[in-house]
This record gives structure tokens, C-alpha cells and sequence, in this order.
């Protein structure tokens, strides 16, 4: 029998038998029972931390960790919190992941497109990359690309090298880097205001000259002093700016930017093994538009490129998102996986390491989580903002 | 009302997610009733544990373990062995699923006191060291500024590497392994220009080396490594069984009784210290909770700590580890093994 919840009927209807409060009622149920079985696992983990004499806090994290991590792109010490290994770990954790999300997803798509090539030896090629690398397990192919190609790369000493800028051996990739008298923000700030400065004399000469159909001359002025105050910008920071350039230094080189190994191996496997999946997510989506669209892109004469980029893609894309948005997070949590080849990051210089210096095992398995949740999440949430806006809008 | 149903299944079935043992119960009562020990090792560390060409597990600790088992069952095969990550080591302990952690585990003051976990005896004396490759020309760890060196996270050598760096000014760099085998690849490929870990370490290292002959230990010790017992805190029993194991296999190297001649010994040995180890006469096994002829099971099944020092890490074995003159000797010969009286 249906009621509706407006009627006021009878005494018999309880608070149960009125479809609104009961779906309160019910929420209000279920939220209490899991906040109940959350306190019931705290408490008797904390009971049970009791009894084995230790205590559940985040004070260690102020105590100095005491030990080396091998790359850090924020500066880094032993001396230095736990805190500090923290945000190290965080930090090469988002760097590697970001790499193979922003790679791997032009790799992706690109494979994707390929897949649906009309030229067979291209499709088929394409479908046999994405088959092999999405049915190797990711962890063997770290591994393979760690003790296979990059430890067997040459020792520093015999490094392959471009002139005396770049070198590659087996410890890592090192590279001359600019560095700067003047601090990177101000540079910045430099920079930028000089695309600023050059973008608005466009604009408002375009307005000008929509306006009265002539060019000003006050255009003409701006563009000679931009010119002047461009040259000065080049000038000065020419002069702030100094090569780093590494060179070889007893056992190691010194200068310039390092990246390790491991960092190169985990990147090359993960974003081999990412492309793969998002190649097929791609070929899903384009496959989803109906064929013909293709033929009437097609028949208005469109070049191949043209009629990807114009009509098949943006609507391939809404399909795309939803599996596209899940293998963005997948990459994040893959990249745990990289403490197999000693690449620092978050698992393995906090939830290893730090663990087995302070035994704060629940502790540092919450802040893991928490990163770990948080990011996904944030990824999530951007990428349905983005989701939104590409859906066909109907008014 | 499915949903109420549904709510009430998921709060039961929370309920009986209270997994843990009731830590009333103590390790001894809880190891009789399971019928084995569980003893808590690494995946390998050639002389200390190691899987044997037949599958079987061998080294120093697994015989420690044996020990505890013969000990208490009479029979060194009740004991199940579990490999673990040094990262899990402590963990697996304080959750009760491993009895004793025996893996080359370094006693140190953070692990004692914050760890859970109760150390009990030293059973090999060792140091961090370095090994690197000859043609390196390298002849001292001070030698060594600015270079790579592999290790295994989780580790004491981890952090001691990281003091002796910078007391000495050394800027080395560290990279972390979290599996021995993915370590050595790395160095033996040429990643890292030192591989740092305690010396028996070291020797089995390089004695699994495509070619032993290029890699040198250095001379230098630069940490006192001191592998110990450890058990869940705050039980005193099954501590005593696990300490007094041990005891009984360095008595009987003093006393000159080992696996050959105990049968004898026990039949016909005067000598009452003896008598009261072997459980001849006395009530020794009492306090402990284990039965009458526990020592002579131990040393029967396992040998006395000489046997299981020459059978593992000994001159003879995979590691060639000298023993006169060591640490590892007994204290009569100048060395720290030093069994507390029998009686």
C-alpha cells in the first residue's frame, strides 16, 4: 500500500510507515552503526596498544628521522622531522605520478586512435602492445625495466653523454640546469609580465582597429617600448643566470639536476603499462559514436586529422572521462609500487622505513590513507568538474 | 525491513572481527594448543635462514627455533617457519602470529622500548660493514665520500650508515631496498658502489657472487650489531623458555655435551651439572612449564651452540666465518657466549 507522505492518516502511521522520515531514520541508523564500528576498531586497537605498553599519538613526528633518502626535489637531511619525510615522500610520490599520468595519457590516446586505424599492420600492431602490457603484472614490469635496462646502462665513469650537458649512466640521468642569482619567483614574476604587457597592446589595438578600422600609432610606440623593455628583461637575466653543468666527481657527479634510475625505471613501466589501459578506453569511446558521424565528417571533406579533432573526439570524450578519471587514480596508487627498486617514495620512506625507526605502525598507516584518499578524491573531483562541462547540455 | 537486516548482519559480523587473541593467554599455553611454533624469519640471509636445495629451511635461526620447538614438544619439526619483510617484522609479532622473531634482528634501545617487543639473548655478535667492488681501489669506508650505497630498508644499517656519513663528513648517498635479491642485482649490476650490512651478511653476499673474487669487504666495523631473540612484551613464560632454550645449548658446549654423545651422557655422566641439564635429576623443568628432559631434547635435535655455529656460519659452511678469537666464542676461550647457571 503507498501512501503519500503528505496525508495525515490515522494514528496507526508510525514514524516507520512514512516514506520521508524513515529514509531518515534509516540513514540515521546506518551512519550510527558505522561510526560505531569505527570506535569499536580504534578502541580495541588502542586497548590492545595498551596492553603491549604503547600509546597512540602524532608526537614522533617531530622527533629527527636520522636517516639518508636517496632523492628528494624539496631539500632534505637526516637531521631534519619526520614531518619532513612526510612531505619528501608526498612530494616524489605526486612527481612520479604525474609524469605517467601527463605521458601516458598522450601515449594512450595516440595507441587508442591507432587501434581503429584502417591499415591492418597499424591496428594490429597497436592491439598487440596494449594486449602484452596490460597482462604482465605491473610490479614484474618495474622490475624488468630497473634490472634489465636501466642497471645495465654504464657505470659513471663510462657514462653516455651529449657533449658535457647531459649525462646517463646506471645510477641516473644527470642534466645542466640554469641557475639563478636572482630567486625563480621574481624571474617569474618577470616573464610573466612581459607576455602580459605584449597581450594587452593586442588587444586593445584589435578593439582600437575593430573600432575605427585604422592602426594607432600609440601601438606602434608600445610595440617599440616593449621591444626596449624586453631587450632589458633578456639583458638582465642573462646576467643573473648561470649554467650548472655536472661533472664527474670522485664517485659521483655534482651540479646540475639528478634524476635516479629507479625514478627513470618505475616512469618508463608505469606509463607503458598506463597507456595500455587508456588505450582501450580511448578505442571504447571513440567506438561509442555512432558511425555515421565519421561518414558525414567524411563526406563535408574533412582530412582524417580534422574530423578527429573536431567531431569525433569531443564527443568521443564524455565516454572517455568516467574510465579515464579511474586510471588517473590507478596511476597515484601504482606509484607505491616503485619501493620495489628503491625509488623513495611515500610507502617506502614513511610506511617502510619510518615505520620500522618508530613502530607507530597505525599511525603511519592513517597518514598514508589520508594522502592516498585525499589525492583520489582531488582527482576525482576535478575530473568531474571537467566531465560536466563536456556533457551535451540540454535547456 | 531488508535494511535492518542487512544493518544487523554487518554489526554482527563486526563483532566477530575482534580477531585478536585474548592476551591473558600466554604464548607457551597458546603454542601447546596450536601444536607448533611460529617462528618469524626473513626471505633469505645465507647461514642465518635460507631455503636448501630440498625446500627445507637451514641456518642459524631456524635451528634457534628448532630448539624452541624440541624443547617444548620434544620434536624440532613442530615449527612453522614465516618468512616476512623486515618492514612486517615487528608487526607480525605484536599481532600474535609469530611467537619469536629470529631473523638476524639487531638489538637496539627504539626496538626494545617502542617496538612491543622484549629482547632476549644475543646469539651472534656482528657489525656493519662494507663491501665493494676491487677494481674500485678503494681500502677504507673513509674512502667512500660521496658514493652510492645499497641497503635494505628497515634495517639498523640503514641509520647507521646515515650517522657514520655525517659524523664523517661523508655525503653518501643511500638507496633503499625493501628485498635482498633486488638489492644484490643492483649492486652486483654496478648501481651502487658499496653494499652496506652487517660482515655475515657481507660474507654470504659475496659468497653467492658470480665471482667472489672481485668484491672486497672493507676493514672497517662501523656499528655494534648484537643478533637477538625477541618475543611479545610482557610475557615472561614463554621469554624464559626462548632465553633458557638457549641457555642450555651454550651450557652444553662448556659442559662438552653435544648431539653425539648426549644419549651417553645422559646414561652414565657423573658430573650433577649435567645430571640437572639433561633432566636426570632435579626439577629444573618446572618453572618452565616444560617437560623433564627438555635440554636433552634441545641438544639431541639442534646440537649445542658450537654444532650450530660450525654447521651454518662456521669455517666449513657457505659463510667461513672464523670463530676463536671472536665475539662469538665461548667465555672461556675469550669470548662473549656465557651460559647462567643450571640449578
Amino acid at each position: 500500500m503507498i501512501q503519500s507522505s503528505t496525508s495525515k492518516s490515522s494514528n496507526r502511521t508510525g514514524l516507520l510507515n512514512n516514506d520521508a522520515s524513515r529514509a531518515v531514520i534509516l540513514q540515521a541508523v546506518v551512519l550510527l552503526l558505522a561510526l560505531f564500528g569505527l570506535w569499536f576498531l580504534f578502541a580495541n586497537a588502542s586497548e590492545n596498544l595498551n596492553r603491549l605498553g604503547m600509546t597512540f599519538g602524532f608526537d614522533f613526528l617531530q622527533v629527527t628521522a636520522g636517516f639518508n633518502i636517496s632523492w628528494s626535489l624539496i631539500p632534505y637531511d637526516p637531521s631534519m622531522s619526520y614531518w619532513r619525510v612526510f612531505f619528501v615522500g608526498i612530494v616524489n610520490t605526486l612527481v612520479l605520478s604525474f609524469c605517467v599520468i601527463v605521458v601516458g595519457t598522450i601515449i594512450g590516446t595516440v595507441v587508442g586512435i591507432l587501434r581503429l586505424s584502417d591499415n591492418p599492420l597499424v591496428s594490429q600492431l597497436a592491439r598487440w602492445y596494449v594486449e602484452i602490457v596490460r597482462n604482465v603484472p605491473l610490479l614484474i614490469q618495474i622490475i624488468f625495466w630497473f634490472t634489465v635496462v636501466f642497471s645495465t646502462l654504464p657505470a659513471p665513469r663510462q657514462s653516455y653523454h651529449l657533449g658535457e650537458w647531459l649525462f646517463l649512466n646506471n645510477r641516473g640521468l644527470y642534466v645542466t640546469t640554469l641557475q639563478s642569482a636572482v630567486s625563480w619567483g621574481w624571474v617569474l614574476l618577470l616573464v610573466a609580465a612581459l607576455i602580459i604587457a605584449l597581450y594587452g597592446l593586442f588587444r586593445w589595438s584589435k578593439s582600437y582597429y575593430t573600432l575605427s578600422g585604422s592602426r594607432s600609432t600609440g601601438f606602434y610606440i608600445g610595440l617599440l617600448f616593449w621591444a626596449l623593455f624586453a631587450c632589458w628583461a633578456l639583458w638582465f637575466l642573462v646576467n643573473a643566470m648561470t649554467l650548472s653543468v655536472p661533472s664527474l666527481q670522485g664517485f659521483n657527479f655534482s651540479g646540475g639536476a639528478f634524476l635516479p634510475a629507479s625514478f627513470g625505471a618505475a616512469f618508463v613501466a608505469m606509463t607503458v603499462y598506463r597507456s595500455a589501459a587508456i588505450a582501450e578506453t580511448v578505442r571504447a569511446g571513440m567506438q561509442s559514436i555512432d558511425r555515421g558521424q565519421h561518414e558525414a565528417a567524411f563526406t563535408i571533406g574533412f582530412s582524417r586529422v580534422q574530423s578527429l579533432r573536431l567531431i569525433l573526439i569531443p564527443q568521443a570524450i564524455r565516454a572517455i572521462i568516467p574510465p579515464m578519471t579511474n586510471s588517473w587514480l590507478t596511476s597515484v596508487k601504482d606509484s607505491s609500487l616503485a619501493v620495489a627498486i628503491g625509488f623513495p617514495e611515500l610507502v617506502s620512506v614513511f610506511m617502510q622505513t619510518s615505520m620500522n625507526q618508530t613502530g607507530r605502525a597505525i599511525e603511519i598507516i592513517f597518514m598514508v590513507m589520508g594522502f592516498y584518499i585525499f589525492i583520489s578524491l582531488l582527482i576525482s573531483y576535478l575530473l568531474n568538474k571537467y566531465n560536466d562541462s563536456v556533457q551535451y547540455k540540454v535547456r | 525491513m531488508n535494511k535492518f537486516t542487512m544493518a544487523l548482519a554487518a554489526t554482527t559480523t563486526l563483532l566477530a572481527a575482534n580477531t585478536y587473541a585474548d592476551d591473558n593467554v600466554s604464548t607457551l599455553s597458546a603454542v601447546k594448543d596450536r601444536g607448533y611454533v611460529s617462528c618469524v624469519i626473513g626471505n633469505s640471509f645465507p647461514g642465518f635462514y635460507s631455503l636448501n636445495k630440498a625446500g627445507e629451511w637451514q641456518g642459524m635461526d631456524i635451528d634457534m627455533c628448532r630448539g624452541v620447538a624440541s624443547a617444548v614438544f620434544g620434536d624440532a619439526s613442530k615449527v612453522k617457519f614465516l618468512p616476512v619483510q623486515w618492514a612486517q617484522s615487528f608487526t607480525s609479532i605484536k599481532s600474535g602470529k609469530g611467537d619469536i622473531l629470529s631473523k638476524g634482528m639487531t638489538w637496539t634501545l627504539s626496538r626494545d622500548t617502542q617496538q612491543g617487543l622484549d629482547f632476549l639473548d644475543t646469539y651472534f655478535y656482528d657489525g656493519q660493514g662494507f663491501m665493494v667492488r676491487k677494481d674500485l681501489g678503494v681500502k677504507s669506508v673513509k674512502e667512500l665520500k660521496g658514493a652510492t650505497v645499497c641497503v635494505l630498508t628497515g634495517t639498523s644499517s640503514e641509520l647507521n650508515i646515515a650517522d657514520y656519513s655525517r659524523a664523517n663528513n661523508l655525503d653518501i648517498r643511500t638507496v633503499v631496498f625493501d628485498d635482498s635479491s633486488v638489492r644484490n642485482t643492483a649492486f652486483f649490476n654496478n648501481n651502487c658502489d658499496a653494499l652496506t650490512n652487517d660482515k655475515s651478511g657481507l660474507a654470504a653476499q659475496r659468497s653467492a657472487a658470480p665471482n667472489p673474487s672481485d668484491y672486497v669487504i672493507l676493514p672497517e666495523t662501523i656499528s655494534k650489531e648484537a643478533l637477538s631473540f625477541a618475543v611479545k612484551q610482557n610475557d615472561s613464560e614463554w621469554a624464559n623458555v626462548v632465553k633458557w632454550t638457549f641457555a642450555a645449548m651454550i651450557a652444553a658446549e662448556e659442559f662438552g655435551v653435544n648431539s653425539q654423545n648426549v644419549e651417553k651422557m645422559r646414561a652414565d655422566s657423573q658430573s650433577p651439572v649435567i645430571r640437572r641439564l639433561l633432566g636426570v635429576e632435579g626439577d629444573l623443568n618446572n618453572g618452565l612449564g616444560l617437560p623433564q628432559d627438555w635440554a636433552y631434547q634441545v641438544i639431541k635435535n639442534v646440537g649445542n651452540y658450537g654444532e650450530v655455529y660450525e654447521r651454518n656460519v662456521g669455517p666449513n659452511s657457505v659463510l667461513g666465518l672464523d670463530r676463536e678469537g671472536t665475539l662469538n666464542a665461548l667465555w672461556t676461550h675469550g669470548g662473549l657466549m656465557y651460559a647462567k647457571s643450571f640449578r
